[in-house]
């Protein structure tokens, strides 16, 4: 390529990220990222680490880079676990700037093609719902169940999923097409939207089930919006804003169609989405941001909601004799910061021994689909976290994500560790129904 | 870098484990230094010395320039490449080899964080004291080779207190073991000092034998306020008078007392001149009675206000706002200079004086905390590395608080080295006759000047 060429591609790459120019400039190298990161704890790879990141992205914008396959690649490894931000000394948000880069790349190179392919169907949202139902229905033939519930592997290679990999079966019937849109409560004190998100409407429709019924345990409605669809999460974090952007006003179309004091979502990340990420995508569009605003601000998670809103019957919980410890994912506790509710409903729980594990709030190493594209590096994320987990000693793993919760099954059962990964809102029902004998 | 030079690297350590791709070279362009970066040529990652040997052997019959790294956070531009060359990257070796309780000796790889070392010595009721801000991500290898302290520095030294033996490989290829586990050892020139503190000039340290010593039982923190910076002058040399060692002996200067309330709304006097934060650590008994006698010096030097921790929380109170001083003196402006010039501790008040009036004369913002037991400052100063007008003011400034530093009988570095950033100071605090016999000593032991070339004594 001749140097005028070259040159005009590091002009357009610079055009791409120039509105972080200031942001970036605060980043003052103390590599304090690094004592966080778990790529980086497994690596030990300057380009795995955000201070990494970071530098690469001002090199585009000093013209000493250019956003190439390699760039691409190097920003896909991360979790997005926001632990960086959260240890910087000088409150450079790492996470929400790598993520601005891969939007650069999105720009720039276009989005990697198996993604583009996701995403397509992703954004289908009848043909998504289609496929996913015939997962379920045709998951037996392609999983193989195993002993642990909620866990399947593949009986035959899967283009990528690694054939060792431990997931959760498909439901046969989603969450969704089992309840009537709305799930009426006698004296319903409030009336609220559930926002199921993928993972609980296609697998662990078991915390579905455990959301509806507890909310109706507490005399409040469930409105499930037949028409919702994916938060948009894995689109936004891939950098593809656009895309994200329209599963943004879906969304919020949708529930503005419902009469609902609040809406509940069961899983962080979705929560985090609702509540964090929308107001943000708008920003610059003060018609969409004032509605986005507004779902924001009646949007709970589960306990969040359990705890600060209703608060939750405690007069008629049942025991449950057994020790838990509780996972924090990542959008949880450094996300919309909710790791104190879920603790308290564990502990509000009769007979029920509550103990924190070693790095509770450290990433379970998914990060969603990067576990899917990274693998052995998300197994041995894991691997540290099961560590903690087992020298807990509890006899079940809560936490507040769908993703974790698989990510976990799947650990557990590759280390021969027999503790059940299940939600929090999963042992208040299974208390509400000890109550009830 | 010839190409053929470049398979003989793979051969080596393996075709994984150099890393030539523009975005990895890019990574290893910096370290936390601000100000200075350069592109290397490879990242090469050994994992024994047999592998660093021969790297330094084909490098030096080469003359390609060396550059050990470990995780990169040093503030003396101590890592960057300035010249090209290769990155040796040692954060492979990452184990710790043996622990000796019976002599209390650890043997160590140099790629293992500080932090590690420590729980791992907690186990055992022992500590490694050298504790620098970087802690948690620092390799032991980089500590030593940059000779780090921290804030117990006053009583208990910086790294080359506590490094009692080496295993470094020379330019040449060739590998030496100095020291070893003995307590005396008064056995010909002291090479373990030598090579600790070296900054990769001289060798390239694969292995270290540290002293680690009993954790202290119980600790007690105190702070005090100050209305008048010469009071608190006059009580830390009070309490050095009084044959007190506190593990901790803090001051912030005005200028970060303000920045530390505006940020962390700790409860700071806004006019207060100076904050001291004092801890004495050991015997329970002993402590007590230590603490009795600060609160007595404070009185007698007129400490505004004391407040005396009772328990673990009180104590994270007092220390969070001297925790606060950097980050939030460092998100004032996009650029952080943190220096670490050094004075008798007799002239600290004289010494924080000097660089508020530099602050004022230049009109850059300069914040000073630091290690007032043992005279090492902190003199931080935030700007913006991409206003060409304001760094000239800042390159200034910087220049009258290393003289400042050394008319008071000062040093350039407490602990964080010389690198590239305090280079220029050098002979003046040295004078020409030390700086000819350092760079006897960097040509001695590397002929082809291929380690970390250009830093430290500079060129030579």
């Amino acid at each position: 390529m001749d140097y005028v060429a070259i040159k005009e591609i590091q002009n357009k790459d610079q055009r791409l990220l120039k509105d972080i120019r200031d942001a970036l400039a605060k980043c003052m190298k103390c590599g304090n990222c690094m004592a966080v990161c778990p790529i980086y704890k497994e690596t030990r790879n300057e380009a795995s680490v955000a201070r990494g990141k970071l530098a690469l992205i001002e090199g585009i914008l000093s013209g000493e880079n250019e956003i190439s396959a390699d760039l691409d690649h190097i920003l896909s490894k991360c979790l997005c676990c926001k632990a960086c931000a959260a240890n910087c000394p000088c409150g450079v948000k790492a996470d929400e700037l790598i993520i601005r880069g891969r939007q650069a790349v999105v720009q720039a190179r276009g989005l990697h093609p198996v993604k583009k392919l996701v995403f397509k169907l992703l954004s289908n949202r009848k043909l998504f719902d289609i496929a996913l139902k015939a997962a379920g229905l045709f998951g037996p033939l392609s999983f193989k169940r195993l002993p642990r519930k909620m866990a399947a592997v593949a009986r035959f290679p899967m283009p990528g999923i690694d054939k060792k990999r431990i997931t959760a079966p498909f439901a046969p019937v989603p969450l969704r097409s089992r309840y009537p849109e709305v799930v009426k409560a006698a004296n319903a004190r409030h009336k609220v939207g559930f926002f199921t998100g993928c993972m609980i409407n296609y697998i662990y429709t078991d915390v579905g089930d455990a959301v509806i019924h507890v909310l109706n345990h507490n005399d409040i409605e469930v409105v499930i919006p037949s028409e919702q669809h994916c938060c948009g999460t894995p689109v936004y974090v891939s950098g593809d804003k656009e895309l994200a952007k329209s599963f943004a006003r879906h969304i919020i179309n949708v529930f503005e169609n419902y009469d609902v004091e609040y809406v509940i979502a069961a899983c962080g990340s979705c929560a985090e989405a609702l509540k964090i990420e929308y107001p943000h995508m708008f920003q610059d569009d003060p018609t969409m941001y004032k509605r986005a605003k507004v779902l924001a601000e009646k949007t709970y998670e589960i306990s969040e909601f359990l705890v600060d809103i209703v608060p939750f019957r405690r007069d008629d919980l049942g025991q449950i004799l057994q020790t838990v410890t509780m996972h924090d994912p990542c959008h949880m506790a450094r996300g919309i910061k909710v790791t104190k509710q879920p603790r308290e409903i564990l502990q509000a729980i009769p007979g029920l021994t509550f103990i924190e594990m070693k790095e509770a709030d450290r990433c379970c190493g998914s990060g969603g689909s990067f576990s899917v594209a990274n693998y052995s590096l998300s197994r041995k994320i894991n691997d540290r976290k099961i560590k903690n987990i087992k020298e807990s000693s509890a006899d079940v793993v809560a936490t507040s994500c769908g993703t974790c919760r698989m990510h976990l099954a799947d650990g557990l059962e590759q280390n021969k560790v027999y503790i059940e990964a299940v939600h929090v809102v999963q042992l208040l029902e299974q208390s509400y129904c000890a109550g009830e004998i | 870098m010839q190409t053929l030079y470049m398979q003989e690297f793979q051969k080596i350590v393996g075709s994984e484990n150099v890393l030539t791709g523009a975005e990895d070279l890019y990574c290893y362009s910096y370290d936390a230094t601000p100000g200075y970066s350069h592109l290397p040529e490879a990242v090469i990652i050994p994992e024994n010395v047999e592998q660093v040997s021969a790297i330094l052997k084909l490098a030096n019959q080469h003359e390609i320039p060396v550059y050990p790294r470990g995780s990169g956070t040093n503030l003396s531009a101590g890592c960057v490449p300035l010249k090209g060359g290769i990155v040796l990257l040692m954060n492979r070796f990452d184990h710790i080899i043996d622990v000796d309780l019976e002599n209390l000796v650890v043997v160590t790889e140099p790629g293992v964080i500080v932090a590690d070392l420590n729980n791992l010595a907690a186990k055992h009721g022992l500590i490694y004291p050298p504790d620098p801000g970087t802690v948690a991500t620092a390799t032991l290898g980089g500590t030593i080779a940059e000779n780090a302290g921290g804030l117990r520095g006053l009583k208990y030294g910086v790294s080359k207190h506590y490094v009692m033996g080496l295993e470094v490989v020379l330019a040449n290829g060739d590998i030496l073991h100095t020291g070893g586990r003995n307590v005396k050892d008064v056995s010909g020139y002291d090479l373990t000092k030598l090579f600790t503190g070296s900054e990769g000039t001289l060798g390239v340290i694969t292995q270290a034998t540290l002293k680690l010593v009993a954790a202290p039982e119980c600790k007690k923190s105190i702070m005090a306020v100050f209305k008048n910076l010469d009071n608190a002058g006059t009580t830390v040399a009070g309490i050095i008078a009084a044959k007190i060692t506190p593990a901790t002996l803090e001051i912030m200067d005005n200028a970060t007392i303000r920045t530390v309330e505006d940020y962390a709304h700790v409860g700071l006097p806004l006019d207060a001149e100076a904050v001291l934060l004092i801890e004495v650590d050991g015997m329970p008994e002993v402590v007590a009675k230590e603490a009795d006698e600060i609160l007595q010096v404070l009185k007698t030097n007129h400490a505004d206000d004391i407040q005396v921790a009772q328990n673990d929380a009180e104590r994270d109170k007092l220390w969070a706002a001297r925790r606060a001083a950097l980050p939030a003196l460092a998100k004032l402006r996009p650029t952080t200079y943190v220096e670490d010039a050094t004075v008798p501790r007799s002239k600290v008040p004289e010494f924080l004086r000097d660089v508020s009036r530099i602050a004022k004369n230049f009109n850059v913002t300069i914040g000073t905390f630091g290690h007032a037991g043992d005279g090492n400052m902190h003199p931080t100063i935030v700007c913006d590395n991409r206003d060409q007008k304001e760094m000239e003011l800042v390159k200034q400034a910087m220049n009258e608080i290393f003289l400042s530093a050394i008319k008071l009988g000062g040093t350039l570095s407490g602990e964080h080295g010389i690198g590239l950033g305090k280079l220029p100071w050098m002979e003046q605090q040295h004078g020409s006759k030390v700086m000819d016999a350092m760079k006897s000593i960097k040509r001695a032991l590397d002929p082809k000047l291929i380690l970390n070339p250009g830093k430290l004594v500079g060129e030579c």
